[in-house]
């Protein structure tokens, strides 16, 4: 055993021992690890957030998010079960139904983690009935197009915009059902110094924040997620050690 | 008013340009300018150094807060479920007649705004309303009649004619139409009170020493949740910070809970003495006291009882001559948001952002407000640690369970004869308090508020305390002739209005819930969407990220388990393909009203269905 | 064989795609034939359903009286209902029109739309052109449906799939890559 293992802390997920870092989240380590756990609003890079609740595992029996939760030593947690599939199959078919995600004409989709998701979790329809709402389309920017329709609320253009770009393009405003995003400007993205090159451009995991004029460039079956399911890059890793 | 942009300026310097001071900026902004308009937003955010988009963000969170023109009396209905039990609506209508605006709206003079309100914390003396920052009570039709009269002539909140309520309801600094109704007095809170006895024994013992004391008394918060308060305090003792804060969770904001608010009017010393000990226990120095909009009324006067602490020395430096303690307090009032009852809600809202919960871990004891270690209690959990310290926790532990030591006191409000405040000791049965409090012919009490459960007369033998019945304080009776469904979904309406909206499950699965239960109410359900609305609760109670979400299903998982047969009554008998919840006449009663004529298939006749 | 099973398709509101898509499995259409025999469907232009139906194939969202009607039809008549295409299972692009109220949608198309030319100034309501439902429901918002098949189309290997599994009584489960939104 090296210096560096020693300094681990070791867990389990669905009864398979994985090592981690002290202060690394489920999520974070399961990755590592090679084991996926379904999940929107947590993004590589950026701080953990814990709103879309898709990565909800069991920590010893209790429901957690996995992208906020630190590790601990001994922990078991449970990720591939049949209940757990189909709580967050429940959400994903909640931002569905929440939205109005019209994927026949959306410039994301093939390469949207939402979407994706529904996918890979199965999803031939949504149990909750649709809500149709009325959303707008800020298009003011010179670059880049917000599409409230398809947003998830996920926060990853408020943190990409912070973090990343040292800038505060995006936050949060109204609360509850009429929580959405707001940008830094009274008239729409246009206003602010969101530029096309910024990385919060390119967070957003759905068709809400999309650039102009590049939409459609890949051809069907060759987009992301057309052939292989979302998390499959996570489990080849693992694939490939085993 | 096209002096936002000044009045924001000036109201800025005011709070000397801190942006942790956001919430008192916005409201009072909101206060003088009538909004927080556009220009208000740009004002504040240049005065404030810090981004617009930020500044919208708090400014739009809050119920408070209008972007449009308010009228001079924003008329504020309590729509609580106890209130529209007691004539809500006959109040609501009223005002519309008298005023000619619907909720929502403004008279064009631009004397008078209408809008619902969740509970305010006067379910004891229903149905209550808030105009601005005025409580009235026991509102009847006529009293609108002559308050809107005399607001439309007088044209200043000072010409309404209130009759005062008991104590001090009717001090110089808080004049409230509000009664007490404290109907028993118990041991711990609303025993007589000396200033500064419990101070001054907490002073002769090390700090460590208070803190076994409280664990020693196994108090648990009386706030809702129960955690041992012992322990929270050692967490926060032990947690590294360069400053430590206790704060006191005011916000009462649970429906049918209005204990603290009596607690506030009558023992306020008390409280702010068991904060002193707690800032004492674990080394903080600064205190706040989050007080919910609502009851604002009471924030000179409970200024003024600062101040008179202030002035004995029971606050400020070196407090009852200890050398190096210091501690103080502020009151950070709140602009109606229920889900700033949430610790961690309340710690954002208090640092002047729009009240979205924290990530947890790192609990408040390591990372609160400013994320530095902040032990955060409920008012009546100040009150007992002070009297724990005074007494003894043996005294203390006395009275009560063995898991639930002491006193609890209950706001009891609903069908019955004495709603109103009760100390008594935990373990009380539903069954005695119903007794107690004159209720007769009860079919069902809510435990705990919206959040709680609610139980029929076959749980009524069961005791009040955290191992069976846990509640916050909040005890609604209902009685014959009323529907556990109807209540149920009045509490779902609750739940989706103070959703913070951050997480999936709570911000959709709320409004998901609220619907489908709507489908039983009005005959629309078939038998599936039993399974619909067990399965999806679990969902939003497991997945949702605080405890908004985790409790909001409760009014139907809680009516699914004691009240299924009325469920099962409500489901629909079909006699079509239809799903019972798709009314064909209905979905073309709109095209025939646009077209003049009937549906070819479905017959409309002004949106009624042939048969 | 006497006793083929019958299946039954419509196209509510829908662009005929999908059934395009259907007619799309290419030399595998004779296989179906073989299979089973078709009762009502634009395929065959027959109107009513006119004996006991297998499988109904429900093309398009429910946006007209005509609409509620014909699924009516297809409830009563068919053992299994299958949503076929996105606009059956959500909507699709016809309830684009949802989130705006009905009488703002039909005064652009028949009175104030750019390309409007309407003398008369009346929106129209001959008896002969069905009602408008106030939005366009997903068909199993309207009447109990047994499968869905998303897509917009959806593959024409994703509607065979589907069809043998049903007709031989098999678990309908598809292979990654014929689950499609889009
Ligand atoms: C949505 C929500 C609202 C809450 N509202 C209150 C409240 O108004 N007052 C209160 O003391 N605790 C409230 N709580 C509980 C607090 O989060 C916290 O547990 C409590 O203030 C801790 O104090 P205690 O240990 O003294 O009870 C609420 C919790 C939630 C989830
Ligand atoms: S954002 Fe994703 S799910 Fe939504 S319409 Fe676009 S591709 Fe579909
Ligand atoms: S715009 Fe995109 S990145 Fe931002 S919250 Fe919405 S879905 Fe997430
Ligand atoms: S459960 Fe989620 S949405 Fe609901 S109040 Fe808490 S954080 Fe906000
Ligand atoms: S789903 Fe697509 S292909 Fe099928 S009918 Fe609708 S628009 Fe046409
Ligand atoms: S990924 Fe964990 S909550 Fe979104």
């Amino acid at each position: 055993m090296s210096a560096q293992d020693a300094a681990k802390l070791s867990f389990t997920i669905d009864g398979k021992e994985v090592k981690a870092e002290p202060g690394q989240t489920i999520l974070q380590a399961a990755a590592l690890a090679g084991i996926y756990i379904p999940h929107l609003c947590a993004m590589k890079g950026l701080s953990p957030w814990g709103s879309c609740r898709v990565c909800t595992v069991l920590v010893n029996g209790k429901p957690q998010a996995a992208c906020t939760m630190p590790v601990a030593e001994g922990m078991i947690v449970e990720n591939d079960t049949a209940e757990l599939k189909d709580l967050r199959s429940s959400i994903v078919e909640m931002l569905f139904v929440e939205g109005n995600h019209f994927c026949m004409f959306c410039e994301k989709s093939g390469n949207c983690e939402l979407q994706a998701m529904g996918y890979r979790l199965g999803m031939l329809q949504p149990r909750h009935d649709y809500m149709f709402p009325t959303r707008q389309v800020d298009a003011s920017h010179p670059d880049v197009m917000l599409d409230h329709n398809r947003c998830i609320l996920c926060a990853r253009c408020i943190r990409a915009s912070k973090e990343l770009d040292g800038k505060n393009v995006f936050q949060f405003i109204h609360r509850g059902a009429h929580k959405r995003i707001g940008v830094d400007a009274a008239g729409g993205a246009g206003g602010t110094n969101l530029a096309v090159t910024d990385k919060a451009a390119e967070a957003c995991p759905v068709g809400c924040i999309v650039k102009k004029r590049v939409g459609f460039a890949v051809p069907i079956g060759q987009r992301l997620y057309d052939t292989k399911p979302i998390g499959s890059h996570i489990e080849a890793g693992r694939a490939a050690k085993e | 008013m096209t002096d936002n942009a000044s009045v924001s300026r000036q109201v800025c310097g005011n709070f000397g340009n801190d942006k942790g001071r956001l919430m008192d900026i916005l409201i009072g902004v909101q206060a003088q300018a009538g909004c927080i308009a556009p220009e208000a937003l740009d004002e504040i955010a240049k005065s404030l150094s810090m981004n617009r988009v930020e500044v919208e963000s708090a400014a739009t969170f809050y119920a408070f807060f209008s972007d449009k023109m308010r009228g001079r009396f924003v008329i504020r209905l309590c729509n609580d479920v106890i209130d529209q039990l007691q004539g809500a609506d006959r109040v609501a209508a009223a005002f519309r007649a008298e005023l000619g605006i619907e909720f929502g709206q403004t008279t064009a003079d631009g004397l008078f705004s209408l809008a619902y309100t969740p509970c305010i914390g006067m379910s004891d003396q229903a149905p209550a309303v808030l105009i601005n920052d005025r409580v009235v009570t026991k509102v009847s039709t006529d009293m609108v009649r002559e308050i809107v009269q005399t607001l439309r002539t007088g044209k200043s909140l000072e010409h309404l004619k209130l009759t005062l309520g008991d104590g001090n309801n009717s001090h110089p600094l808080v004049r409230a139409m509000v009664n007490n109704n404290l109907r028993e007095r118990g041991a711990v809170v609303f025993a007589p009170y000396t200033p500064g006895v419990a101070l001054q024994r907490a002073l002769s013992e090390q700090p460590v020493e208070i803190i076994k004391i409280i664990k020693a008394s196994r108090l648990r918060g009386r706030g809702g949740a129960g955690f041992p308060t012992g322990m929270k305090w050692e967490f926060t003792r032990a947690a590294p910070g360069e400053r430590k804060f206790v704060v006191c969770n005011a916000d009462e904001g649970e429906p049918g809970t209005f204990k603290d608010r009596v607690i506030l009017t009558e023992a306020p010393g008390l409280v702010f003495e068991g904060m002193t000990i707690a800032g004492y226990a674990v080394g903080a120095s600064e205190g706040i006291v989050y007080l919910r909009g609502e009851y604002a009324y009471l924030l000179a006067y409970l200024e003024d009882v600062l101040a008179k602490r202030r002035a004995a020395g029971l606050l400020g430096r070196d407090i009852l001559g200890k050398a190096g303690f210091k501690f103080d307090i502020r009151i950070q009032l709140g602009a109606g948001a229920y889900v700033c009852g949430e610790e961690t809600a309340l710690l954002s809202s208090c640092e002047g952002k729009a009240g979205n919960p924290k990530t947890r871990p790192p609990f408040p004891a390591q990372k609160g407000y400013l994320d530095m270690p902040t032990v955060i209690n409920n008012v009546e959990t100040h009150c007992a640690a002070a009297r724990i310290v005074e007494n003894g926790p043996s005294w203390f532990a006395s009275m009560g369970t063995k898991a639930s030591s002491g006193t609890k006191v209950f706001s009891v409000s609903g069908d019955c004869a004495q709603p109103g405040v009760y100390e008594i000791p935990f373990g009380i049965t539903v069954q005695e308090l119903l007794a107690r409090v004159g209720a007769t012919d009860t079919i069902a009490v809510q435990v705990g508020g919206a959040s709680g459960r609610m139980i029929g007369p076959s749980e009524f033998g069961r005791q009040f305390c955290f191992d069976q019945l846990a509640t916050g304080g909040s005890v609604m009776v209902f009685g014959k002739g009323r529907d556990p469904l109807a209540i149920a979904h009045g509490f779902m309406d609750f739940f989706v209005e103070e959703s913070c909206g951050y997480c999936t499950p709570c911000r959709v699965g709320t409004r998901l819930l609220r619907e489908r239960l709507g489908r039983f109410l009005e005959g629309r359900a078939e038998a599936a969407d039993l399974d619909y609305l067990e399965k999806t609760s679990k969902v939003v109670k497991n997945a949702s990220r605080c405890g908004l979400g985790q409790t909001a299903p409760n009014p139907i998982l809680s009516t699914l388990q004691s009240f299924r047969s009325e469920y099962e009554r409500c489901i629909k008998k079909n006699g079509t393909v239809f799903l019972p919840s798709f009314d064909p006449g209905k979905a073309v009663a709109v095209a025939a009203g646009i077209a003049g004529r009937a549906s070819e298939h479905f017959g409309t006749k002004k949106g009624g269905v042939k048969a | 064989m006497a006793n083929k099973p019958k299946v039954a398709t419509c196209s509510l509101a829908g662009c005929f795609g999908c059934h395009m898509s259907l007619l799309d499995i290419d030399d595998r259409i004779l296989k179906l034939v073989e299979l089973v025999e078709f009762d009502r469907s634009p395929i065959n232009d027959i109107k009513r359903i006119e004996g006991r139906c297998a499988i109904g194939i429900i093309e398009g969202g429910c946006c007209t009286e005509d609409n509620v009607h014909v699924l009516e039809h297809f409830r009563e008549h068919c053992d299994v209902l299958v949503s076929t295409g996105d606009c059956a299972t959500m909507g699709g692009i016809p309830a684009l029109r949802n989130t705006i109220p009905l009488r703002e949608c039909l005064e652009e198309a028949y009175l104030k739309g750019p390309s409007v030319y309407n003398p008369s100034g009346r929106l129209p309501g001959d008896p002969e052109i069905p009602l408008m439902l106030d939005k366009v429901y997903p068909c199993h918002e309207v009447v109990k449906i047994d499968y869905h098949l998303p897509g917009c189309p959806p593959s024409a290997d994703a509607i065979w799939e589907t069809l043998v599994a049903l007709l031989s009584g098999k678990p309908l489960s598809l292979p990654y890559g014929l689950i499609k939104y889009d």
